[in-house]
C-alpha cells in the first residue's frame, strides 16, 4: 500500500514535471497568433484576439493559468475546432489503443512461441528462417513494409481493405472496431504494420531468455522428475523468460500508443497520431499540450502495471524493487 | 542380479576442439538397499555418467558404447518417452547445488505435486497431503506453510533437503545423488548425510552417491568405486579400501585425508593434474602422475581383481608407505 501511495505520488511529480517541460517546449516553438489570424485583419482586431486567447501575458502566468486549468480537467480549447482539446483526443484514443492492443497480441502471441523454438532448436532450418524474419522486420523501414503490405494483400489479392477503420461493436460495454468482422479485416493490415519491429523484439528477447534458462540447474532437474516436455517447455521455461518480455511489451505498448503516426497516416486510421501530426503543423498548442500529458499518464500508468506484473511472475522481486 | 548395473559405458561428447571421452569404459553396479560411493577428482565423468543412467545427456553428448542395465532391463538407448517413465519414478536424481535446482518461480509445492503427477493420477488433495507429509519426513519443519513458500525462502540446506523429498516422493528403487552436500556447510552436510542414510535404509533403496570427498564416505558408504580420467581404476568394501587400498591413485587420495594422517605429518598430495579428456595417455591413464610408474604402464589397463594396474599385487603394503 506504502508502495502504491509512493509510486502514484511519484507520476504525478512526473506529469507535472512533464507539463511544464511540454508547456517551455510548445512556447518556444512558435507563436500561433500569426497562423490563427486572418492575415487581412485589422490591427485591433489581431489585438482583441491576442488577449482574449491570453497570448499577451507573460510565461510564467500563462503557465501557472494553464496548470490551474488542467487541474480543473480543462485542457483548453483547441485553436482550429474550437472545441475541448482534451475531448478531440479522447475521442480519437479508442481507435490508436485498438490498434495498438492488436499489434502487441500479434508480436506477444506470435513472437514468444517463435522464440522459444529457435532457441530451443538452434541451427534448426526452421530457427534459422525466424531469425533471418527477425533480422528483415527490424531492417526493413516501417513505412515500406506498409506500403508492401497495401500492394499485396489489399491491391493485388483484395482480401483486405487498403484503409480506414471498420465497424464498431460493442461488447462488455466495452466499444471497438475488434468485435465485428469488419473492422477486423480493417484493422489487420495496419496491425501488423504496427506490429513486425516488435515482433522481431520478442522474438529475439524470447531466444535469448530460452538458451540461457534452458542450460539452468533447474530445468535438468525438471527432466530429472520425469516431467513431460511439454510442461517444462510451457510452465518452467516460459515463466522464467517473461520478466523481460514484460518490460518490452509494457514499454513499447506506451510507444506504439504515442508513435503510430505512420501507420495512421498511411493506412488513415483516425487515431490519435494523425490528430497531434495535423495539430503540431498548425501550431494548435492546447491539442499538442493536452496529448503530450495524456501520453505521459499513459507511460506512467502502463510503467506501474508493469512492476506489480513483475511481481506477480517473479516471487523474488518484492514491489519496493528490492530484489531479496 | 543387481538393480544397476553399468558395464564399458563410454559417453562422449562430439565438441568443435574434438570428441571429449569424458566416460570412457566405466563399469559399476548396485544393489538394492546398498549405498556405493563414487569417488574421484572434479572431471574424471562421475557427473556424466549419473546423467547417461538418467537418459540427461545432451547433444553435442551421446552414450556410444557400454550398457546400463536397470533391474534387468537394458535402457542406454531408451526411446525418450520411456525414459521418462522411468525417470523421477523409479531412478531419482539429486543435484549438486540446492540454490539452482528449483525454479525460482515456481512454488514448492507446484514442484512437488507435478512430480506425482507426471508419474500417476492422484486426486490433488491427496497428492498435496503426500507431498506435505513427505516434506517432514526430510526435517521440514512447519511442513504445511513450508508447501507454500517459494525456494528463495529456505536456506541451502533446506532446499536440498526439498530435492530430496521430490526424489523420494514416488518411491523411487534408485537415487543417483549428485555431491549434493559439496555446496553445504560442514554441520548442513552431516544432517544431510545422516538424513540421506536413514531413508534409503527405510525404503529399501538403491543409492549411488557421488563425492569428490572422500572423507564423506566412511560409515556411510557400502562400497566404493574409484573413479580416474573417464574409467573406474578401483571397487572395493568401503573398509577394505579405507584399510587397503591397491590402486596407486586409491592411496593418493586415502593419503591426502587429514584424519588418515598422524598428527603433524604433512598431508600427502597427488603431485600434477588429471590428463584433458580430449588426449589421454594410451597406457595407464594415471601414469604421468603415479609413483610407481614403470615401462610396463604404456600398455592400455584392464580391470582385474577390482583394480585397473597391473603392478597392484606387486606394490609395497599401504601402512608402510604411510609410515
Ligand atoms: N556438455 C559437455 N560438453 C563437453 N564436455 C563436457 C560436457 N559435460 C561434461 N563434459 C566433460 O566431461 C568430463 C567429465 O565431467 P563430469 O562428469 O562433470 O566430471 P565430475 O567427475 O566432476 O562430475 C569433463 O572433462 C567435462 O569437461
Ligand atoms: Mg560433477
Amino acid at each position: 500500500m506504502v508502495y502504491v501511495i509512493r509510486r502514484l505520488l511519484q507520476a504525478v511529480f512526473l506529469a507535472l514535471v512533464m507539463s511544464f517541460l511540454v508547456f517551455t517546449g510548445i512556447f518556444a516553438v512558435g507563436n500561433p497568433v500569426d497562423i490563427l489570424i486572418d492575415p487581412e485583419a485589422t490591427q485591433a482586431e489581431r489585438v482583441r484576439l491576442i488577449a482574449q486567447l491570453g497570448l499577451d501575458r507573460p510565461f510564467h502566468e500563462q503557465y501557472l493559468i494553464f496548470l490551474g486549468n488542467v487541474l480543473q480537467g480543462d485542457f483548453g480549447n483547441s485553436f482550429v475546432y474550437n472545441r475541448p482539446a482534451l475531448g478531440l483526443i479522447l475521442e480519437r484514443m479508442p481507435a490508436t489503443l485498438e490498434l495498438a492492443f492488436a499489434a502487441i497480441v500479434i508480436a506477444v502471441v506470435l513472437g514468444i512461441p517463435l522464440g522459444m523454438y529457435a532457441g530451443l532448436r538452434p541451427g534448426s532450418a526452421g530457427s534459422q528462417a525466424v531469425m533471418a524474419g527477425s533480422i528483415l522486420g527490424f531492417s526493413v523501414p516501417n513505412f515500406w513494409q506498409a506500403i508492401m503490405l497495401i500492394m499485396i494483400f489489399a491491391v493485388m489479392l483484395g482480401w483486405f481493405p487498403v484503409s480506414g477503420r471498420g465497424q464498431v461493436g460493442e461488447f462488455f460495454g466495452v466499444r471497438s472496431s475488434l468485435f465485428t468482422l469488419n473492422g477486423l479485416q480493417h484493422i489487420a493490415l495496419p496491425a501488423i504494420n504496427l506490429a513486425i519491429g516488435h515482433l522481431a523484439l520478442v522474438i529475439r528477447l524470447a531466444r535469448s531468455g530460452t538458451q540461457e534458462v534452458k542450460a539452468q540447474d533447474f530445468i535438468r532437474f525438471a527432466r530429472a522428475k520425469g516431467l513431460h516436455e511439454s510442461r517444462i517447455v510451457l510452465v518452467h521455461l516460459l515463466r522464467n523468460i517473461l520478466i523481460p518480455i514484460v518490460t518490452l511489451v509494457g514499454m513499447s505498448f506506451g510507444g506504439l500508443i504515442a508513435f503510430a503516426v505512420v501507420t495512421e497516416s498511411i493506412f488513415a486510421w483516425p487515431g490519435m497520431g494523425k490528430l497531434i501530426i495535423d495539430s503540431i503543423r498548425q501550431l494548435d498548442r492546447p491539442v499538442v499540450v493536452a496529448y503530450l500529458i495524456v501520453i505521459v499518464v499513459i507511460f506512467i500508468i502502463l510503467n506501474l502495471l508493469v512492476d506489480l506484473l513483475y511481481s506477480l511472475i517473479d516471487p523474488r522481486i518484492r514491489l519496493d524493487g528490492a530484489k531479496q | 542380479m543387481s538393480l544397476l548395473e553399468i558395464d564399458n559405458l563410454q559417453t562422449h561428447f562430439f565438441t568443435s576442439g574434438g570428441v571429449v571421452k569424458a566416460v570412457d569404459g566405466v563399469s559399476y553396479h548396485v544393489n538394492r538397499g546398498e549405498v556405493l560411493a563414487v569417488v574421484g577428482e572434479s572431471g574424471s565423468g562421475k557427473s556424466v555418467t549419473g546423467l547417461s543412467v538418467m537418459g540427461l545427456i545432451d547433444a553435442p553428448g551421446r552414450v556410444v558404447g557400454g550398457s546400463i542395465r536397470f533391474d534387468g532391463r537394458e535402457i542406454a538407448n531408451l526411446p525418450s518417452h520411456e525414459m521418462r517413465q522411468l525417470r523421477g519414478a523409479r531412478i531419482a536424481m539429486i543435484f549438486q547445488d540446492p540454490m539452482m535446482t528449483l525454479n525460482p518461480v515456481l512454488r514448492v509445492d507446484t514442484q512437488m505435486v507435478e512430480t506425482i503427477h507426471a508419474h500417476r493420477d492422484m486426486p490433488k488433495q491427496e497428492a498435496w497431503a503426500l507431498c506435505r507429509d513427505t516434506l517432514g519426513r526430510v526435517g521440514i519443519p512447519a511442513p504445511d506453510e513450508r508447501m507454500c513458500a517459494y525456494p528463495h525462502q529456505f536456506s541451502g540446506g533446506m532446499r536440498q533437503r526439498v530435492a530430496i523429498a521430490i526424489a523420494l516422493l514416488n518411491k523411487p528403487d534408485l537415487i543417483i545423488a549428485d555431491e549434493p552436500t559439496t555446496a553445504l556447510d560442514v554441520t548442513i552436510q552431516a544432517q544431510i548425510l545422516h538424513l540421506m542414510q536413514g531413508l534409503v535404509e527405510e525404503d529399501g533403496t538403491g543409492l549411488v552417491w557421488i563425492t569428490h570427498d572422500l572423507s564423506v564416505v566412511a560409515g556411510f558408504a557400502d562400497r566404493v568405486a574409484v573413479m580416474y580420467a573417464g574409467e573406474i581404476v578401483e571397487q572395493a568394501t568401503t573398509d577394505g579400501l579405507i584399510e587397503a587400498p591397491q590402486h596407486p591413485y586409491s592411496r593418493g587420495l586415502i593419503g591426502s585425508v587429514p584424519s588418515r594422517n598422524r598428527r603433524g605429518a604433512r598431508l600427502a598430495q597427488i603431485p600434477g593434474g588429471a590428463p584433458p579428456a580430449v588426449n589421454r595417455p594410451v597406457g595407464c591413464r594415471f601414469a604421468p602422475r603415479c609413483a610407481y610408474r614403470m615401462e610396463g604402464c604404456a600398455a592400455p589397463q584392464v580391470l582385474r581383481d577390482n583394480v585397473r594396474c597391473w603392478r597392484a599385487a606387486d606394490l609395497p603394503a599401504f601402512e608402510e608407505v604411510l609410515a
